[in-house]
């Protein structure tokens, strides 16, 4: 699954252990996350998305070849 | 006691059930110590108190076990399910590395007794090995 985190939390000029703080996980599962070894699950989908304003779909696009 | 919690952070709540962990882990020991060497050394032939220092350990035990739950639980997803990947594979080992440990013993094909202290040093050598090699694949 890729993801726009990266690049949002770039824009609002964030670092990883500050949205790890507002998402209330880890600064390595924001790193996971953003270099897509590890897809969140849909709560934690949910409360980045808020975070940012923006959808699910905004945020975290669906790859067919993540599924293997 | 429920609004302190609520007002802590995130990584406060960890830190804090981490710090109960450790406690509930050190206090396991020390009742473990004391189960072992009470008898020989504090209170040889007391059978009562020897029964007594068992339970404490057991009670303790479970108190830890108790408190490693509700670390987990406070967790975030990736270390939740590292400390899972980890704790599979630990069992995995134990059940198979324990099996045929037990086999090679009865089987006479080590020439000592199968100790249940090397099976948890196997099952402590996994879970470390695999916490190491789950923090290392998401980093």
């Amino acid at each position: 699954m890729k993801n726009r985190l990266k690049v949002l939390r770039a824009e609002r000029d964030w670092t990883q252990a500050q949205l790890a703080e507002a998402l209330e996980v880890s600064r390595q599962t924001i790193n996971a996350i953003e270099k897509g070894k590890f897809d969140p699950s849909l709560p934690l989908a949910f409360k980045a998305a808020r975070l940012f304003g923006l959808t699910i779909e905004e945020l975290f696009q669906y790859e067919s070849a993540s599924m293997s | 006691m429920k609004t302190q919690m609520e007002t802590r952070t995130w990584a406060e709540r960890v830190s804090h059930s981490s710090l109960r962990l450790g406690i509930w882990t050190l206090l396991w020991l020390i009742t473990l110590a004391l189960a072992t060497f009470g008898p020989l050394f504090l209170w040889p032939g007391q059978k009562a108190i020897s029964g007594i220092a068992v339970v404490i350990n057991l009670a303790v035990g479970i108190g830890m076990i108790l408190a490693h739950i509700r670390n987990l639980k406070n967790q975030d997803e990736l270390q939740q399910k590292i400390q899972i990947d980890a704790m599979a594979l630990s069992l995995g080992a134990a059940v198979i590395g324990g099996i045929s440990y037990s086999l090679l013993d009865i089987t006479h094909l080590i020439g000592f007794d199968a100790e249940i202290s090397h099976l948890v040093i196997l099952i402590t050598l996994t879970y470390v090995l695999a916490i190491s090699a789950g923090k290392r694949r998401y980093r």
